[in-house]
């Protein structure tokens, strides 16, 4: 059977999940900005799914594609030194501000850009969102179906695949027509590790401002291997209509945002008088903790 | 008019509870604006299931039955809500952050290009300034969620588009009988005209769903007693008071080893491990037992008559005093003070 062309959707995010004593202000708050920026963990495992059918049916291909500011292009490298074949970096000034909406019709054009394609994989969400919305978003942008929440691929063939889903109290096997969008759960299988060939293969993939800015002149390199370009679109590159995009397309709106203070265990010490207790439920309430 | 809706998910052949919740929080909602609040069921057919719905408030309860709607799909559902969205134009559409929720409400929002608010803890009516446009904007829905990882609490507005989408997750609103008597219309959907063959490519092959069980995992906010609580009766004040809050009860090893709650609720190293929002201890001594279930929650409040109780090293808040009359004056004036 020949190969599948599979398009991996991957964020980079910031690392939200061990936010330590360095990453915080003095006032409590987290300072966004000193947390690492890693792969999201949802999406390495998409990559992985991906990974899987490649060694299965040789020839499949896969290409990751992200949206992010240039520094994005680090784990379009990290996906190709486990095994992707290629990976496409959109960016543009003009997708600031996007929210999921905004988010999934510039991918959404990207993807079209790229057909035709047998499978989209994605993460089920990004830990710095969490909302899980921009994979099925997409999926009705391109007029596909979606499978959320994939546990395992279970067998795949030129017409459909069948996927093993996990839900919140159980487990469904559906079997989806191709093209298809899925996103996978955080209990599908980690993604193996880098590969110590592939990692010199790819060590120089820039993108063609990472190489404007580079020291070393590595423009002749990549004349020799065209492999090592990471190709940059920007919204002209994809035709969009700027009107939704950025925030102009993003129906939705930050209001406000509050920082959630982590106090050092010091315990503040209540009487079971009436004025303390209601002065604890009031601060509860307007907090949010209690609703 | 503009109403506020809520897709009820079916669960075992009844609603779950994550939409009871929706339509205790809508029903608010909708007095709060003037407007109706409606619901929409997508499934097989389910004899009596108005009588359910409507005590709780709702006012028009859109039924689409067909052998074919149950169990949920993406694009049968999602084709059925995008449509009657587009003919009610509600102002406001409420969803369960739930497998099925998560998996539907951004398929609808992409179609209508409208806003969407994932996890939704707290939901409120507000203004807003837009101060580049120099616009005023009255009576929106304020979707409040926490965001980066827990780190920060965002409120999210939908100035222009509408309905204003958003998902909650199951436990964070209360549920709780509006009218017993109260009556609304029954309106049957042609499914015919709402789904299309193509809906249905994709199938479910085999399908394993376990029985709701108890399961505190899942709870946000969790009272929880210990042996200090002293009878069996006594756990029926936290029971109250989790019931009040949204709420679920656990207890210590100690509690469960003397009969005042069954196993299953027991938190600590050989019960579950817990990371609600809210971890209110009642008389619980806190041996380290108990402490490695509960200590990764974000806010720990300890009731202890004992000062020196190794609880209170823990917890944000300490509250000394009796279990007895603390537990009333927290449901008290939670009640006095919650909107």
């Amino acid at each position: 059977m020949k190969g599948f062309k599979i398009i991996v959707l991957a964020k980079q995010v910031p690392d939200t999940r061990n936010v330590g004593k360095d990453a915080m202000k003095a006032n409590g708050t987290v300072n966004r900005a000193a947390l690492p920026a890693v792969f999201n963990p949802e999406d390495l495992k998409a990559l992985e799914q991906a990974l899987r059918i490649k060694d299965q049916y040789p020839g499949t291909t896969i290409t990751l594609l992200t949206m992010g500011p240039g520094r994005a292009a680090e784990i379009i490298r990290e996906g190709l030194y486990r095994g992707a074949d290629g990976g496409i970096l959109i960016t543009d000034r003009k997708f600031a501000g996007s929210d999921t909406l905004a988010t999934s019709y510039a991918i959404s054009l990207a993807i079209k850009k790229m057909a035709p394609y047998d499978m989209i994989l994605a993460g089920r969400q990004a830990i710095d969102g969490d909302t899980a919305q921009v994979g099925p978003q997409a999926a009705e942008k391109l007029g596909i179906p979606q499978v959320t929440y994939c546990e395992e691929i279970v067998s795949i063939n030129h017409k459909k695949v069948t996927v093993k889903r996990r839900l919140e109290r159980g487990v469904e096997t559906m079997e989806a027509p191709l093209p298809v969008l899925i996103t996978v759960h955080g209990s599908a299988p980690e993604c193996r590790s880098r590969n110590a060939k592939l990692l010199m293969k790819y060590k120089h993939a820039q993108t063609i401002t990472e190489m404007q800015e580079a020291t070393d002149d590595y423009i002749e390199l990549h004349d020799s291997r065209p492999y090592l370009d990471i190709p940059e679109w920007t919204v002209a590159d994809l035709n969009a209509d700027e009107k939704w995009l950025g925030l102009s397309g993003s129906p939705t709106k930050v209001k406000k945002v509050t920082n959630v203070v982590f106090k050092a265990k010091e315990s503040k010490v209540l009487t079971d008088s009436d004025e303390d207790i209601e002065r604890l439920i009031i601060e509860l309430l307007e907090n949010h903790t209690i609703g | 008019m503009n109403n506020i809706i809520v897709y009820c998910e079916i669960e075992e052949g009844g609603i779950a509870d994550v939409s009871l919740e929706l339509l205790t929080k809508g029903r608010k909602l909708a007095d709060r604006l003037n407007c109706e609040l409606e619901a929409v069921v997508v499934s097989n057919e389910i004899k009596g299931i108005e009588k359910v719905v409507f005590p709780y408030g709702v006012d028009t309860l859109y039924l689409a039955f067909d052998e074919k709607l149950y169990p949920y799909q993406t694009l049968p559902h999602a084709s059925v809500l995008t449509k009657l969205f587009e003919e009610q134009k509600p102002q406001i559409a409420l969803l369960g952050a739930t497998s099925i929720g998560r998996d539907l409400a951004p398929r609808i929002a992409s179609a209508l290009k409208c806003g969407l608010t994932a996890d939704c803890t707290s939901l409120e009516i507000g203004d807003h300034r837009d101060k580049k446009q120099k616009k005023d904007y009255h009576d929106l829905l304020y979707q409040i969620r926490p965001a980066f990882g827990g780190n920060i609490i965002a409120t999210i507005i939908n100035p222009d588009t509408r309905p204003q989408m958003a998902t909650v997750r199951e436990g964070v609103m209360k549920k709780e009988i509006f009218d017993p008597k109260y009556k609304g219309k029954v309106k049957k959907l042609k499914t015919s005209e709402y789904v299309s063959k193509e809906d249905f490519v994709v199938k479910i092959l085999e399908r394993h769903i376990e029985k709701k069980k108890i399961d505190i995992k899942s709870a946000q906010i969790i009272v929880s007693g210990g042996y200090g609580m002293g009878s069996k009766e006594n756990f029926e004040m936290l029971f109250e008071l989790a019931d009040v809050l949204g709420g679920d009860v656990g207890g210590s090893r100690a509690a469960v080893d003397a009969g005042f709650i069954p196993h299953e609720r027991q938190v600590g190293q050989t019960g579950v491990t817990v990371r609600p929002h809210l971890y209110i201890a009642c008389g619980i001594s806190g041996a380290v037992q108990h402490r490695a279930g509960m200590e990764e929650s974000a806010m720990i409040i300890s009731i202890n008559k004992d000062p020196n109780a190794p609880i209170n090293s823990i917890a944000d808040y300490a509250i000394i005093g009796d279990v007895g009359e603390v537990i009333p004056k927290l449901i008290k004036f939670y009640k006095k003070n919650a909107k």
